[in-house]
């Protein structure tokens, strides 16, 4: 079985371009070219310095010794927090600007959760001197206010979505309605392995320099360049894709899928995708999605701006459905606790997204000669007033037990 | 006889085809709307089917269509009113969704309800013409519904003589690169597009859209091909309308 995309578009069942006329054309030209121009020389050469250069790659592998004393196991933590930024997004933003370039494109547009990518796409166009207009929800633009304040300091654009649930999914819409009026002058960077083919697979690619550089950092550390586990919280699952890339055809590799319960898988806020999804058509690809018998699509709900999808990347539509990815959910409260425990254990305070990740831990059993690599995406200055609320909650509860 | 091909066997011009959001402005509002159109002399109309997440369409059809869904719309209760609107009126209707509501739904089954209930056509605008050609053609061939495609400015002259080819209602000529409800004049470059398409000699009839909001981009439109399609604009009219029949009557009169 292959777990990448064929040449119609599709992973197994899932994925394709079911897309409105009116974006034929962009989404073709890109189909027939997106290989072609991004391995051609010039643009790896330019690609490869910018990572190095400006991204800071590679990104450490570090090996967590209190966290692995804690839960067994060598646990590994691939540091895409401490890149440009802070978080895996870039990877993806630095290869879509160049391909933007060569497409003859002016103008940017981008969709945002927790604004990770709203603030990645914005430093791209400030570094090539491109318009930026970016769509975020008006309920994440409340939740994530750091991260508006940083797209607005680099030039952009921010373009609150008001339709539907005012999250991620909604301000994909409405970038893709940018996207249809401006046809001609405008690239869409989409941040997330979604949508039409091939930006599943394009977005793939750029994030695959994580799992490329884990090969041979491992070998370094460890003799083996493959570990036993690889363990990513899935969103739309940008991070994941980039961590489990070079790894998909070996099994002796587990493949950790981490999504977000919210409240809790059977409370009905929830983002849990793969549990509480059906296969259905969002944001042009066919995945798995959350929706009604009616075929509406329902709003989710995590505390993460970032994983609140109610899709999930074709890809990993096909690795879970066909077992090669193993599923979980953390809960609202068990990413708070995790990203405490990072914190105080590590000296690291994640994005809220990422503690998603490291809240399965406990879930897990390791032997001792287990190597786990946890792609820790992002780190967790833009969740700060979510840290503060839970803190003092946490601190109430305390004072109460005395 | 199918509505629609009996509609265009006898009518090749100035062919009035107005859209609205089932369920909108009222839960029940939709047979009367269908009623009231239809006793205006509109030639066909398109049923939207209210959708959460309407990619291709801007905000007046985005409203109407969450406004119909919170009314409690759903495509049950769409097929019961189609059916209700079918007792008094026989004009050619067809409808407007996405694509994930059919899948949801069963793919076999919309369509079999659309052809009890009296629905003679579909525009899917999500759905390829190359999945509806591979996976799904024989079937509206078997429940005789006729499929709509769209193209646009960008459509190359290939891909418009494909739409010719799978489309058995009309082709859909999208005027301008943009969403459902702009309200400017039709430029020459829309108009130059208009002719490229007509010089193609196609066999299906074809109605222009998006952006058709008064008299004069109707007259532009129906210059220019079979027809015309006005929805963003009739929903606006309708939105605030206090007696539903009278502002129905007034916005035809005004368009044609």
């Amino acid at each position: 079985m292959t777990y990448q995309v064929d040449e119609a578009g599709f992973y197994g069942e899932f994925g394709g371009a079911y897309i409105p006329e009116m974006l034929h054309g962009n989404i073709d030209h890109l189909k027939n070219h997106y290989t072609e121009i991004m391995y051609e020389a010039s643009f790896q050469k330019e690609f490869q310095e910018l990572l190095r250069d400006y991204v800071g790659r590679p990104s450490p592998l570090y090996l967590a010794k209190r966290l692995s004393a804690h839960y067994g196991g060598k646990i590994y933590l691939k540091r895409e927090d401490l890149n440009h930024t802070g978080a895996h997004k870039i990877n993806n933003t630095i290869g879509q600007i160049l391909l933007a370039q060569r497409l003859g494109k002016k103008r940017i547009i981008a969709e945002t959760g927790a604004g990770q990518h709203g603030v990645a796409t914005a430093t791209v166009c400030a570094l090539m001197g491109l318009k930026c207009i970016v769509y975020m929800g008006k309920i994440d633009i409340a939740r994530q206010a750091p991260n508006v304040s940083r797209m607005k300091m680099l030039g952009a654009e921010v373009r609150p979505a008001l339709s539907g649930s005012q999250t991620l999914k909604d301000a994909t819409n409405e970038a893709i309605r940018d996207w249809i009026s401006n046809t001609e002058d405008t690239h869409y960077i989409i941040g997330s392995v979604v949508g039409p083919h091939p930006y599943p697979d394009m977005v793939a690619r750029f994030q695959s320099v994580i799992s490329e550089e884990v090969r041979w950092q491992l070998k370094v550390k460890e003799g083996t360049e493959v570990p036993d586990y690889l363990i990513a919280c899935v969103g739309g699952g940008s991070n994941a894709a980039g961590i489990y890339y070079h790894y998909l055809d070996e099994p002796e590799a587990k493949i950790i899928a981490v999504e977000a319960a919210g409240k809790g898988i059977d409370t009905g806020e929830s983002a849990a995708t793969s549990v509480l999804g059906t296969m259905g058509i969002i944001h042009g690809s066919k995945t798995l999605l959350m929706q009604t018998e009616d075929g509406q699509i329902v709003e989710p709900y995590s505390i993460s701006a970032g994983l609140d999808y109610p899709g999930i990347g074709p890809q990993h539509a096909h690795l879970i459905s066909s077992g090669r990815a193993e599923v979980y959910s953390a809960t609202d409260d068990e990413a708070l606790a995790a990203a405490l425990e990072l914190s105080r254990i590590e000296g690291i305070i994640p994005a809220l997204e990422t503690a998603h990740a490291f809240a399965i831990l406990d879930k897990m059993s390791f032997k001792p000669d287990d190597i786990v690599v946890i792609n820790l995406s992002g780190r967790g200055d833009k969740d700060l007033a979510t840290f503060t609320e839970y803190l003092n909650r946490e601190t109430g509860e305390h004072k109460s037990d005395h | 006889m199918n509505r629609l091909k009996k509609l265009f066997s006898n009518k090749n011009a100035e062919i009035l085809n107005i859209y609205f959001t089932a369920g909108h402005p009222k839960l029940d509002d939709t047979v009367k709307i269908i009623d009231t159109l239809t006793q205006n002399g509109v030639d066909l109309i398109e049923l939207g089917v209210p959708y959460s997440d309407p990619m291709a369409d801007g905000e007046t059809i985005q409203n109407s269509s969450s406004i119909a869904l919170k009314n409690g719309m759903t495509l049950q209760l769409l097929f019961d009113q189609v059916k209700a609107a079918r007792k008094i009126s026989e004009v050619p209707l067809i409808l407007m969704g996405y694509y994930n509501q059919m899948i949801q739904y069963g793919f076999d089954r919309f369509l079999a309800d659309c052809q009890e209930s009296g629905v003679d056509g579909l525009i899917i605008p999500d759905l390829p013409m190359s999945i509806y050609e591979r996976d799904y053609k024989d079937f509206f061939d078997q429940y005789d519904l006729k499929m709509s495609f769209l193209i646009t400015p960008e459509t190359n002259n290939e891909r418009i003589l494909m739409a010719d080819k799978l489309s058995s209602g009309f082709i859909y000529v999208v005027s301008k690169s943009s969403i459902t409800g702009s309200a400017k004049a039709i430029d020459q470059s829309q108009k130059d597009y208009f002719r490229r398409i007509e010089d193609l000699n196609l066999t299906v009839p074809r109605l222009i859209g998006f952006g058709i909001h008064d008299r004069e981009t109707y007259l532009t439109a129906c210059d220019n091909s079979n027809g015309a399609i006005i929805g963003s604009a009739f929903i606006r009219a309708i939105d605030q309308a206090e007696v539903l029949e009278s502002s129905i009557k007034e916005f035809v009169s005004e368009i044609r």
